[in-house]
């Protein structure tokens, strides 16, 4: 078994390796198949793992990874339930990105489209690694390698300036998260002398409480900037320019998700810190309401998609604040179904629009691409909570645990879930229906995508679907299952004595109400035939993100560029350049000088050599008075 | 007679053979002039060395003054030698740049 477990993320990283070291030799069919084949096969094999029950609290030590008389860092896998609900997202999710891809990147060259493959693999290798490693060590290996893959595919079409901005934003934002994660490993490793899951959670009540706190907050740092929250989220939306499936696979299902997995990890930690916990969910919610809001008046498809991850992203962290670990981590699940299938779906309209993103352009699709429209109608249902969808039923029991842990933060999160169905269905009028408002050319190109793109689509409707059953309420007659899978590592949230029946009952009724006025609303609003995309007054400061990017290009970026340049032109050039430059003049400037000496005169010669002769013969005769001087003077 | 009539004398020859070499460009004038500083330390050799020979008559003294007396014949034969060498050279000279100016013995300068 534990080679099994060993060959998960390893398979991923052959396929990375085969992929890129004879990307150009790789014809684009072979090159598809390994990438896709090893991540099927690591999906096979987790599925193995995941019907064994090969759960075990003890951690598989394969070889020691820092090893010195004062620390041990072993490099082992925690295979728990947790981490296998997150493989079996990462991969399962991961092989149908995969297969999609393959048809979805076809116009490349062949080099090309294998480098692409190859960075996805590193990818899935290196989230497997996140997810699995049994210390916070190895954990942050694969937290890195994530950066760094997401990096390199953000600027995958490196040709574009922009793109290569957009992906030095999104790794210098994560940097920033970074630094407070790797602080807090430090302080565990200080308080604990090891960084590994069991010694720490097992030892965590014998440290003082400000401490907990502090490694808390500092750990939240770095799900901040991975996760995309407030304050590091610009470089989420940016990140858009990478691939169409890259932002489905990494910025929406499964790496930006790695900050709610190393919570829920850590959920130990927290539950002793009731001020991290504060923390967590009042960041997710402020995340969760100023990104949807920004949402609402987005004109490029990927940019609402974009910012409706952001939300849903503060949604699940609003979940682990108010406690209730395995509501987040179901919401991560949820979400890595109906937000690839939005992604995935928004890349087929892409495709069939022909590389075009303006939504105010599209219009009326739902007639050229039926397969898109239909999943794409399903996510937009699933993610705006329509009864008995997957998002319906993870939203609604983070709504209801926000009611039991404080009555503001359940009416904001609802609200917030309002404007979630508000912008999405915006984005189902505008694209699908209506009526086609993009040039003639573009209106002839409509077609709908290969079957590579649609089974995807039509796979991840079905799980968008059905997928939230697994955790139906008792009241409609379910079991939590989920809850009751993930009881070993992560403790379920107890909702206290109040009746959660009849909230639940108020919840769905609520729910269908809203939909149908949003339904309308967005129906009369938006399905229309001409477009303009123009706002004004408050709706265009929304359109502008509030200006939030501005506000750090203004109070940071550009101040931080201005002092770099002041280096440069005035340090640099004239300090430093001038300074090795000037020694330089000087010796050149003394030895033209000198040169002149050298006359080719014998005559010259001979009489500086008199003169020095004499001279030496007076210091000769006169030392005593001289050494008396130079004594005299020193 | 004192011996610093011999080396005022010794001093005047070296100075106008210092003079003399510094000051003209015929090769052949600039050496004699060095044979003239030559010869006036020769002469100086001579003069200390009778002086020395004055001060500690033979017999005496261990050391013996009569010494650079015959080192100076040596220097002679030495010098011999090194005129002959010379004035090789100047004929060379001669022969390649058609005079004897030593102001022209500056091709290597550029």
């Amino acid at each position: 078994m534990n080679t099994i477990i060993f060959c998960i993320p390893l398979l991923p990283f052959l396929g990375f390796l085969l992929t890129g070291i004879f990307r150009n030799y790789l014809s684009r069919q072979l090159c598809g198949i390994i990438a896709s084949g090893t991540i099927f096969i690591s999906f096979l094999l987790v599925l193995y793992v995941f019907f064994n029950h090969a759960y075990s609290p003890e951690a598989i030590t394969y070889f020691d990874f820092i090893s010195n008389p004062l620390l041990r860092i072993s490099f082992a896998f925690q295979v728990d339930q947790l981490s296998t609900l997150f493989m079996l997202i990462i991969t399962g999710v991961g092989f149908l990105i995969h297969v999609y891809s393959t048809a979805y990147m076809h116009e490349e060259t062949p080099a090309h489209y294998a480098r692409f493959f190859s960075y996805l693999n590193l990818f899935v290798f290196s989230m497997l690694l996140l997810v699995l490693g049994a210390n916070y060590v190895i954990m942050f290996v694969g937290w890195e390698g994530v950066g760094i893959c997401s990096y390199l595919l953000i600027g995958y079409w490196f040709k574009n300036n922009q793109y290569n901005y957009a992906a030095r934003k999104a790794f210098v934002m994560n940097r920033i998260g970074d630094v407070g994660f790797l602080l807090a490993i430090f302080w565990i490793i200080s308080k604990f002398g090891s960084a590994d899951y069991s010694v720490v959670f097992s030892n965590a009540t014998t440290i003082d409480t400000a401490e907990i706190t502090g490694i808390t907050i500092l750990l939240f740092v770095g799900a901040i900037g991975k996760s995309a929250q407030i304050p590091l989220y610009t470089w989420l939306p940016d990140a858009m320019a990478g691939p169409t499936p890259v932002s489905a696979l990494i910025h929406a299902a499964t790496m930006v998700t790695a900050g709610i997995y190393m919570v829920a990890r850590s959920n130990v930690l927290y539950s002793l810190s009731p001020v991290s916990m504060g923390i967590v969910a009042i960041i997710g919610l402020a995340t969760a309401l100023l990104a949807a809001s920004i949402a609402l008046f987005q004109n490029d498809i990927k940019k609402v998609l974009a910012y409706s991850t952001v939300s849903q992203l503060g949604f699940m962290f609003i979940a682990l604040g108010v406690g209730a670990y395995t509501t987040g981590v179901f919401h991560v699940m949820t979400h890595a179904f109906f937000k690839a299938l939005l992604f995935l779906g928004a890349g087929s309209v892409i495709h069939a629009m022909g590389g075009e993103q303006d939504i105010t352009k599209m219009g009326g699709l739902r007639k050229k691409t039926p397969i898109t429209y239909w999943t794409f109608l399903i996510a937009v249902l699933a993610i705006s909570g329509f009864p008995f969808t997957s998002g319906f039923i993870s939203k609604d029991e983070i709504i209801i645990a926000a009611y039991s842990y404080s009555k503001p933060i359940f009416w904001l999160t609802s609200f917030a879930a309002v404007l979630t169905s508000f912008y999405m269905f915006r984005l189902l009028m505008l694209v699908f229906f209506g009526s086609f408002r993009g040039t003639p050319d573009q209106e002839k190109h409509l077609h709908e995508s290969p079957a590579a793109m649609t089974i995807p689509l039509i796979i991840l409707a079905v799980l968008s679907a059905l997928g939230g059953f697994i955790q139906l309420p008792h009241v409609f007659g379910g079991h939590d299952y989920l809850n009751e899978f993930l009881a070993p590592v992560v403790p379920a949230f107890s909702h206290g004595t109040e009746d959660i029946a009849m909230r639940e009952y108020y919840l769905l009724g609520a729910t269908i109400i809203g939909l149908l006025i949003v339904f309308v609303l967005t129906r009369k609003w938006y399905a229309v035939s001409t477009f303009e995309g123009k706002y004004s007054g408050f709706k265009n400061v929304l359109a502008h993100k509030w200006y939030i990017d501005e506000l750090y290009d203004g109070l940071i970026v550009n101040p931080f560029t201005n002092f770099a340049g002041f280096l440069k032109s005035k340090i640099e050039n004239s300090g430093i350049d001038g300074l090795v430059n000037g020694i330089g003049r000087f010796i050149r400037y003394l030895s033209r000088q000198v040169r002149l000496v050298q006359s080719g005169l014998v005559g010259n010669y001979i009489l500086i050599m008199v003169l020095s002769i004499t001279v030496l013969f007076l210091v000769f005769w006169n030392q005593d008075v001289l050494m008396g001087f130079l004594q005299k003077i020193f | 007679m004192p011996v610093s009539y011999y080396i005022i004398l010794a001093a005047t020859l070296f100075c106008i053979g210092v003079v003399g070499v510094l000051t003209r460009r015929n090769a052949i004038i600039i050496f004699m002039c060095v044979e003239l500083m030559l010869n006036a330390v020769n002469l100086l050799l001579v003069a200390f060395s009778k002086m020395q020979n004055i001060a500690h008559p033979p017999g005496s003294v261990v050391i013996n003054g009569s010494d650079a007396q015959i080192f100076v014949f040596f220097i002679m034969v030495v010098a011999a030698a090194e005129v002959s060498v010379g004035l090789a050279i100047i004929v060379m000279m001669y022969r390649n740049v058609h005079s004897i100016d030593v102001n022209f013995l500056n091709r290597l300068k550029n």
